[in-house]
C-alpha cells in the first residue's frame, strides 16, 4: 500500500542509489535491451533460468531465493526487488516502477560530471523494439530520445527486424558508431559494419569491439535482411581483437549481444578481451563474472539498470577495478528534464492509444522465464479462442513488460509484450510429429550444452498442449507426454491439429496481428484470471 | 515459434561410414593425424541451402612443403562429397572460400595432404534448425 | 551462360605478395537430388571444376560436388612474383567451359 511504498522512498535516495568511490582511468557505462522502453516499467525477473554444460549453477541461472543468498541481499529490500521475482507484486507496489530514459539522463550526466573524459558510454542493442511506439515509428522514437544520451557506441539484434534499409537509414543519422565485427555481406563476404572504434579516454586508448547477435537471420526473418549474413564468427574476434592491440589499444571491451552463456565460451577461448558488456539474455548480475581475466558484466533488461564499471588501466593492463549495477528507481531518481521533454513528444503521437484500458487483470502478469509465463498464457489462450484452433504457440521472447494483479491492462501493455514487425497470427494444420519436431528444435536452441550452438530465447510456450521436458537429454529425446489438453489424450505423431501462432519467420506469413486478437480476447473477458502453470513438467536440472 | 524448411531434398543420406570410407581412399591408406587444419563454419546455419565455408591448412607452402590437396565431406547430406580443393605453391596460402548446401544437421570433415606425405582432418558440426525464436 | 562470371582480384600488388581473390559464377547448380512437380528427378546440372592458372601456371582449383551451393562462390589467394594474367575456367557438366582472364600490375 501507500504507507509501505512512502517507506521505500523514504530509505531509498538517489544518492544512496549512484554513490560510488571513483576508481581509476576508465569508466565505463553499460545498458542494454531496453527493448522500447522510455518510460518506467514493471519487469519480473525469471523464476526459472537454467543453465546447462558448464553454465549449470552458475550465474546468470541463478534465481529467487538462491539468487539473494548467493549474493548476499536482504529480503524483501529493494535489491531483492530489482533483481529477482521473490515478492515482486508487493515489493512492486512498495517500490513502484523501475527505468525511464530520463532517469537514466540523469545518472549518466552525473557520472560525466564527476569523471569528465574518463566515460565511454555503450548501447548493447535491442533497444529500438519493444514497444508500440517503436514499431509505430520503426526505431524513430528510441533512435531520437537515445541520441540525446550521446552514447559512444551501440550493436544490435531486433534492430535489424526493421529490415536493411531503414537500419541503414537510422544508422547514417546516429552521431556515434554501430559496430558489428560479425556481421558480412552474402555476395562478397565483405565487413558490412565497422568492427571496433578506438577513443581515448583519460589517457587510455580503449579499443570498443561490436559483436551483434549472432543468430538474428535464424532467430528472426532472414528475408527482412537477405543480403546480411551473421554468426558468432570467434576467429574474426580473435583476429579484430590482435588487430586492435597493434593499434595501441590498451583496453579492449567487447560490447556483445551474443547472450551470457556464448559469451562465457569466448572469453575462455579468445585471448586478451579485458571486459566483455554482454546482451541479449537479460541477466542483471550485481556483481562481474571473471573468466580468465576478462570481465563479464550484466547490465539487465528494459532500461531497469545501468552498469557502471570503473577500471584502472595501466601500461596495457587492468590493474583493478570497482562496479555497481545501479537500478533505475523512477520514484527515488530525479527525471532529466530535457529528456522528460524529449520522451512526452515521441510519445505524444500515441498517446490516446497507450493509455487506453482494454481489461483488467486479477493474475500478475509477465513474461520471462525460461517456460510458460502467464502473460503467454494470455495469449495462447487468446489464440486459442480468436483462430478457433487446438493448439497454440507462442514465441519465448525475452522481452515483454509485467503489469501487476488488480491493474488495469493497457494497449500500452499487450504492445509491450507483442510489438514486432511481423505479428500475422497464423493458422495451420500440423501433424503431431511436425509438432514433437519443433518443440525438440527449439529446446535444443536454449539447452544444448555448447553454447555456441544455441540461439534465440526462452522455449516456445505452448497453449492446449501440455508436455514433459528433460533438459538434460540431447535433441530428439528432451520432449515426452505430449498430451492435447482438450480430449486429454496423447498426441497422434500422425494426426493433423490445427494450430495457431505468431511471430513466423516464414515471408508471406497470413492472419491478422497478434496484438488486435489479443485486445479483442482481453476485451471479451473484462476481467482475466491466469492460473499459474503446471502443463510443463521439467526435469533434468 | 517460427519455422522455415529448407535443404537437399528427402531420400538415401550419407553416413559418418561413407565419409570414412571416401577419406580412406582419399588418404592413400595413412591414418590423418588431428589438427593442422581450422575450420570456419557457422555453428548454426542461417540457410541450410548456402553455408559459408572456409578452411585453411597451416603449411609453409614452399616448393617442397606444401599442401596439394583438401577434401571436404559432409556426413548427413544424400552423398558426402562436397569439393576437393588443389593447391600448389603459387597458392601462397592453403585457404580456401565457398558456399555450401547443408540437407540436416551434420559434421562437415576436412582432410588435406601435403607434398611431404602428411595427412591432417579436422571436423565441425553445423545445426540445420527448423525453429526461430529470437530474445 | 546468360551471366558472365564476377571476380576481385586486385590491380596491382607488390612482388612476392600474396593476394586474395574472389570469383562468382551465376549457376543454379541442379543437385539432382530434387523432384518436380510430377515427382520425376530434376537431373543434375553443375559446375564441376574450377581452374585457376597466372600467366600459365597452375595457381588453384577445385573439383564441385552437387553440395556446393547456387552461384559457385570460390576465395582463395595467389603469389605473385611478376605482372601478368590470371586465367579463370569453369567447367558445366554439359562440357561448357567458362573462362574469364583479369591482369595485374606487380612493382
Ligand atoms: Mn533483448
Ligand atoms: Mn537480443
Amino acid at each position: 500500500g501507500s504507507l509501505t511504498r512512502a517507506f521505500a522512498q523514504q530509505k531509498l535516495t538517489q544518492e544512496d542509489l549512484l554513490k560510488f568511490d571513483a576508481f581509476g582511468n576508465v569508466t565505463l557505462l553499460h545498458v542494454t535491451d531496453i527493448h522500447g522502453q522510455l518510460v518506467p516499467v514493471y519487469f519480473r525477473e525469471p523464476t526459472v533460468n537454467i543453465g546447462v554444460g558448464e553454465a549449470k549453477g552458475q550465474p546468470p541461472h541463478v534465481t529467487g531465493a538462491d539468487y539473494l543468498t548467493r549474493f548476499g541481499i536482504a529480503p524483501k529490500s529493494a535489491a531483492a526487488y530489482a533483481l529477482t521475482d521473490q515478492d515482486f507484486t508487493a515489493l512492486a507496489q512498495s517500490y513502484g516502477r523501475i527505468g525511464g530514459l530520463d532517469r537514466l539522463a540523469t545518472v549518466i550526466g552525473q557520472v560525466r560530471a564527476e569523471r569528465g573524459d574518463k566515460v565511454l558510454l555503450l548501447d548493447g542493442g535491442d533497444t529500438w523494439q519493444g514497444s508500440l511506439g517503436a514499431n509505430a515509428s520503426k526505431g524513430q522514437d528510441m533512435a531520437d530520445c537515445m541520441a540525446l544520451l550521446k552514447p559512444d557506441a551501440m550493436t544490435g539484434h531486433w534492430e535489424f527486424t526493421y529490415g536493411e534499409d531503414r537500419v541503414k537509414e537510422l544508422i547514417d543519422k546516429l552521431g556515434f558508431s554501430f559496430l558489428a565485427l560479425n556481421v558480412r555481406d552474402t555476395e562478397w563476404n565483405e565487413p558490412v559494419f565497422d568492427a571496433f572504434k578506438m577513443f581515448d579516454k583519460g589517457g587510455v586508448k580503449v579499443a570498443v569491439l561490436g559483436q551483434a547477435f549472432p543468430y538474428t537471420p535464424v532467430a528472426n526473418p532472414r528475408w527482412m535482411i537477405p543480403k546480411w549474413s551473421f554468426g558468432i564468427r570467434e576467429e574474426e574476434v580473435r583476429a579484430q581483437v590482435e588487430k586492435a592491440r597493434k593499434a595501441g589499444a590498451q583496453l579492449i571491451v567487447l560490447l556483445s549481444h551474443n547472450g551470457f552463456d556464448v559469451d562465457r565460451k569466448l572469453a575462455a577461448r579468445v585471448e586478451g578481451i579485458d571486459v566483455i558488456l554482454t546482451g541479449h539474455t537479460h541477466d542483471a548480475l550485481p556483481e562481474p563474472v571473471k573468466i580468465g581475466n576478462t570481465l563479464l558484466i550484466a547490465s539487465g533488461s528494459h532500461g531497469k539498470f545501468v552498469s557502471r564499471l570503473d577500471l584502472d588501466v595501466q601500461g596495457g593492463v587492468v590493474k583493478g577495478f570497482r562496479y555497481k549495477l545501479i537500478p533505475l528507481f523512477a520514484d527515488v531518481i530525479k527525471p532529466d528534464t530535457a529528456m522528460s521533454a524529449a520522451i512526452g513528444k515521441a510519445r505524444a503521437p500515441y498517446a490516446k492509444d497507450l493509455a487506453r484500458v482494454v481489461g483488467q487483470t486479477e493474475s500478475l502478469l509477465y513474461r520471462r522465464g525460461n517456460f510458460n509465463g502467464t502473460f503467454d498464457d494470455l495469449i495462447c489462450d487468446a489464440l486459442l479462442k480468436e483462430r478457433d484452433a487446438e493448439i497454440a504457440l507462442s514465441p519465448g521472447f525475452r522481452w515483454g513488460t509485467s503489469v501487476l494483479p488488480g491493474a488495469p491492462i493497457t494497449v500500452e501493455d499487450i504492445h509491450n509484450a507483442t510489438a514486432i514487425t511481423y505479428p500475422q497470427v497464423y493458422r495451420l494444420p500440423m501433424t503431431g510429429e511436425r509438432l514433437k519436431e519443433v518443440l525438440e528444435d527449439v529446446a535444443d536452441n536454449l539447452f544444448n550444452p555448447d553454447p555456441y550452438y544455441q540461439q534465440g530465447g526462452d522455449m516456445v510456450r505452448c497453449g492446449g498442449l501440455s508436455y514433459a521436458i528433460d533438459v538434460s537429454k540431447p535433441i530428439g529425446s528432451r520432449i515426452s507426454d505430449m498430451t492435447l489438453l482438450k480430449t486429454g489424450k496423447p498426441l497422434d505423431p500422425k494426426r493433423e491439429y490445427t494450430v495457431a501462432g505468431w511471430a513466423s519467420v516464414n515471408e508471406g506469413t497470413q492472419g491478422p496481428p497478434v496484438w488486435e486478437l489479443v485486445e479483442r480476447y482481453i476485451a471479451a473477458q473484462k476481467t482475466v484470471r491466469v492460473a499459474p502453470n503446471t502443463r510443463v513438467k521439467i526435469t533434468g536440472m | 515459434a517460427a519455422f522455415s524448411v529448407f535443404g537437399l531434398g528427402t531420400g538415401a543420406q550419407a553416413t559418418p561410414e561413407t565419409a570414412a570410407a571416401e577419406i580412406a581412399k582419399f588418404a592413400g591408406g595413412k591414418a590423418p593425424v588431428a589438427g593442422k587444419i581450422t575450420i570456419e563454419l557457422p555453428e548454426i546455419a542461417e540457410n541450410g541451402n548456402t553455408v559459408p565455408l572456409a578452411i585453411s591448412v597451416d603449411a609453409p607452402m614452399t616448393e617442397d612443403d606444401y599442401v596439394t590437396d583438401v577434401l571436404v565431406l559432409a556426413d548427413g547430406n544424400p552423398n558426402p562429397g562436397v569439393a576437393t580443393f588443389h593447391f600448389t605453391p603459387l597458392s601462397g596460402k592453403a585457404d580456401a572460400s565457398t558456399r555450401i548446401r547443408l540437407a540436416t544437421t551434420q559434421n562437415i570433415v576436412v582432410t588435406a595432404k601435403t607434398s611431404k606425405g602428411a595427412v591432417y582432418t579436422a571436423s565441425k558440426l553445423v545445426k540445420v534448425t527448423i525453429g526461430g525464436c529470437g530474445g | 551462360m546468360a551471366d558472365a562470371p564476377k571476380i576481385r582480384v586486385p590491380k596491382t600488388a607488390k612482388k612476392g605478395e600474396i593476394v586474395e581473390i574472389k570469383t562468382l559464377m551465376p549457376h543454379i547448380m541442379e543437385s539432382g537430388q530434387r523432384k518436380d512437380k510430377d515427382g520425376k528427378t530434376i537431373p543434375r546440372k553443375i559446375i564441376n571444376k574450377f581452374v585457376a592458372e597466372f600467366n600459365g601456371k597452375p595457381v588453384f582449383s577445385a573439383d564441385m560436388d552437387p553440395a556446393i551451393a547456387a552461384n559457385p562462390y570460390l576465395q582463395f589467394n595467389a603469389k605473385v612474383n611478376e605482372s601478368g594474367t590470371f586465367k579463370f575456367s569453369w567447367t558445366d557438366d554439359d562440357g561448357t567451359v567458362t573462362t574469364s582472364e583479369q591482369k595485374i600490375e606487380v612493382a
